[in-house]
């Protein structure tokens, strides 16, 4: 997994509540996807798109400099709906790296931290204070998130803590992945399985067949 | 100290290893996969050199890219692909696959409980967000992404932080014309789609305690829509009858351990819950959505809201641009509104006691001459119980399509969509921008609902219809 430590960048405010991951990509785009790494251009499709295949000038992520933003500042719940990682990976793809928001989906929220995205939760007074700051010169008030001291800094510097897990912050310092964590933990889930194939027999009668 | 609820109960149950700072290892039960994620995580274990740790906790089924057609005439060749995919994984790991056109096929959520693989107190989990169904039964369930499948195949776990605890009793008797849909859409058009972020859902109450096992599952479907990736209604003997002599669910002494173990599993009298909230069902209409997100809700006896009246500043721009996207005029009624479309399925509402429900409305009547309307059944034994039953004929004789079991117009795969700017009810549980195609309308209803609109050939009050 990439690891994800500190990053000074563009910011694109999407001041929206309840954005979806259907919008985030279409199911199309997803089915049968073999790579990843194509799905950065259908981000947003149907928001930066027009019915007619043009893109719509008025949409955040089609004017400069938020064409090269890393750094998605949006309001509540976003990424809720569909558990689908494709949602990640096009943000990722289109360049994000970091979601600044008041409240996530939680499947999504999960879902970055697989993928190295970090996923920061920031009161939604905060986030419109950096919007509004942001939008004031665009091309250079950049927004830093500091994982390593755990700090949203602002263009005119001020700093905005805010909380992760400490589970969550170290496997992205590292860029370790679940996986490698829980394989190492094989003595405890035999152990557990042990058990439990005692405790709770009428679980474990399926794999028998019926 | 105070009791447990029936999420600690579960939670509890399955923790591997406390990781720290409330996340724990937990234990998985149960392992649904879909044609649209299987062979892909298949192909991640594959490449990172891991094997299926309990293969015969996972369970396959093609329903999201198969296409509804008799036959299965429109799938397309991705489609196609995806289902060969879960047949080599299926032979080549031991999976079990319920394949097209055999019982046990259909929607994961669907199949899942009618096999009796969803059993009370177990954990199951699925990479799709409508997991959260199997709550119905009792269990802990819920949706996962795909790095997550690969996890959860190769360790046969999951790290999660532990949720916190939402009680919603709903209490009353449901008026004429209420469905658990109607009861599910009310509550998030209550508390929002972001009201139950962070939370693992308990219904309970008169109301939910009243409802058959389908209703239940029903309800427990759109608590993604409400925000909260678990839902659960506590087993009792509703559930317990239900589940008897199913396939996959335990028989002869199993069944006595397994019963003794459910029984135990409702939150006890002093549990304390995070929060709680509190729904009179005489307050509950039939519901119907008029925006592009499940908390955009009214009644279906009321007025387009008006977004000028409309406080919130972020609400009211959603407001606007929902009601620009799905062409409604502010401050008229609802009813009325003509529609171009009817979908009557998904793993919201396709099951049996779903389709009595719409045919007894088809039957008062013929669709109308401009609506396409489909009825798709959420599984091959939904399909072929209906059909016992003359559903299909019913159906039919009104001038519904009755289709192939999948997921079919929920998602718009294979082309099963709704034309850009046409109207359609639909039973499913996202009303989202495109969700049913680019530019698609949807309005989200119960069956009941859904039918009534299609011989009106316009959002109808199931209550009033061709009364
Ligand atoms: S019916 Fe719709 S919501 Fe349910 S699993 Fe299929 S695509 Fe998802």
């Amino acid at each position: 997994m990439d690891k994800f430590t500190q990053l000074k960048a563009i910011a694109a405010p999407l001041l929206r509540e309840n954005v979806d991951t259907d919008i985030i990509v279409r199911i199309e785009r997803l089915v049968g996807a073999t790579f990843r790494n194509e799905l950065g251009r259908y981000a947003f499709e149907a928001w930066r798109l027009r019915p007619d295949g043009t893109e719509d000038p008025d949409f955040v992520l089609n004017r400069e400099p938020y064409r090269s933003a890393q750094i998605l500042l949006a309001l509540d719940n976003f990424g809720c709906g569909s558990s689908r990682e494709g949602a990640v990976w096009a943000l990722k793809q289109r360049g994000f790296r970091a979601v600044l928001a008041p409240s996530f989906g939680d499947i999504f929220f999960n879902n970055c931290y697989q993928n190295g995205v970090l996923p920061v939760i920031m009161p939604n007074s905060a986030v419109q204070a950096l919007a509004r700051q942001v939008e004031a010169d665009p091309g250079r008030k950049l927004v830093t998130v500091d994982l390593v001291r755990q700090v949203v800094v602002a263009p005119d510097g001020g700093e905005t803590a805010f909380a992760i897990d400490r589970l969550r912050r170290e496997a992205l310092l590292d860029g370790l992945d679940d996986i490698g964590l829980t394989l190492k933990r094989e003595s405890e889930i035999a152990a557990f399985q042990a058990q439990d194939r005692a405790r709770r027999r009428w679980i474990w009668a399926v794999e028998t067949g019926r | 100290m105070s009791g447990a609820t029936l999420f600690d109960k579960i939670w509890n149950a399955h923790a591997v290893a406390d990781l720290g700072d409330g996340y724990a290892l937990l234990h998985v039960d149960r392992h649904l996969l879909h044609d649209l994620g299987g062979g892909r995580a298949v192909m991640d274990i594959k490449e990172k050199g891991l094997a299926l740790r309990n293969p015969g906790l996972t369970f396959a089924t093609p329903d999201h890219a198969i296409s509804s057609a008799p036959g299965r005439a429109g799938t397309s060749e991705t489609g196609k692909r995806l289902l060969n995919d879960l047949r080599t994984l299926s032979h080549e790991y031991g999976v079990r696959l319920f394949d097209v056109g055999e019982p046990g096929q259909g929607i994961v959520h669907v199949i899942g409980p009618e096999l009796g693989l969803s059993l009370p107190g177990a954990l199951i989990v699925c990479g799709d967000s409508h997991t959260c169904t199997h709550g119905g039964m009792g269990a802990l369930a819920f949706g996962i992404g795909s790095s997550e499948v690969t996890h959860v195949l190769a360790t046969q776990c999951l790290i999660q932080r532990r949720p916190k605890r939402l009680r919603v009793s709903f209490e009353g008797a449901r008026a004429a014309g209420v469905t658990p849909k109607d009861m599910i859409l009310y509550l998030i058009g209550r508390i929002g789609a972001a009201g139950g972020t962070g939370y693992a859902v308990e219904y309970a109450g008169g109301a939910v305690r009243a409802l058959e096992l389908e209703g239940r599952l029903t309800l427990c479907n759109l608590s993604i829509e409400l925000g909260a990736k678990m839902g659960m209604v506590a087993p009792d003997d509703t559930t317990f009858a239900y589940l008897a002599g199913r396939d996959f669910a335990p028989k002869a002494e199993l069944w006595d351990e397994a019963l003794a173990y459910w029984r135990r599993l409702p939150s006890d009298d002093d549990a304390v819950f995070d929060r709680e909230e509190r729904i009179d069902m005489a307050a509950v209409a039939p519901q119907i959505t008029w925006g592009t997100s499940p908390e955009q809700v009214i009644a279906v006896s009321e007025r387009i809201p008006d977004p000028a009246g409309i406080a919130d500043p972020g609400k009211r721009r959603a407001a606007e641009a929902a009601l620009a996207y799905m062409g409604l005029a502010p401050g008229t009624p609802i009813a009325g509104t003509r529609i171009e479309h009817v979908f009557i399925g998904s793993c919201t509402n396709s099951r049996l006691s779903d389709l009595r429900a719409a045919a007894a409305v088809a039957k008062r009547g013929k669709v109308a001459p401009h609506v396409r309307a489909w009825v798709v059944p959420g599984s091959e034994t939904v399909k072929r119980q209906a059909e016992a039953e003359g559903l299909d004929r019913i159906f039919r004789a009104a001038g519904f399509d009755w289709r192939e079991p999948g997921c079919s117009m929920c998602l718009a795969a294979n082309g099963e969509t709704v034309p850009r700017g046409e109207r359609s009810v639909s039973t499913s549980n996202r009303n989202f921008v495109g969700r049913q195609g680019p530019g698609a309308r949807t309005h989200l209803a119960s069956p009941a609902m859904a039918a009534a609109a299609a011989l009106a050939g316009a959002i109808a009050d199931v209550r009033t219809f061709g009364g």
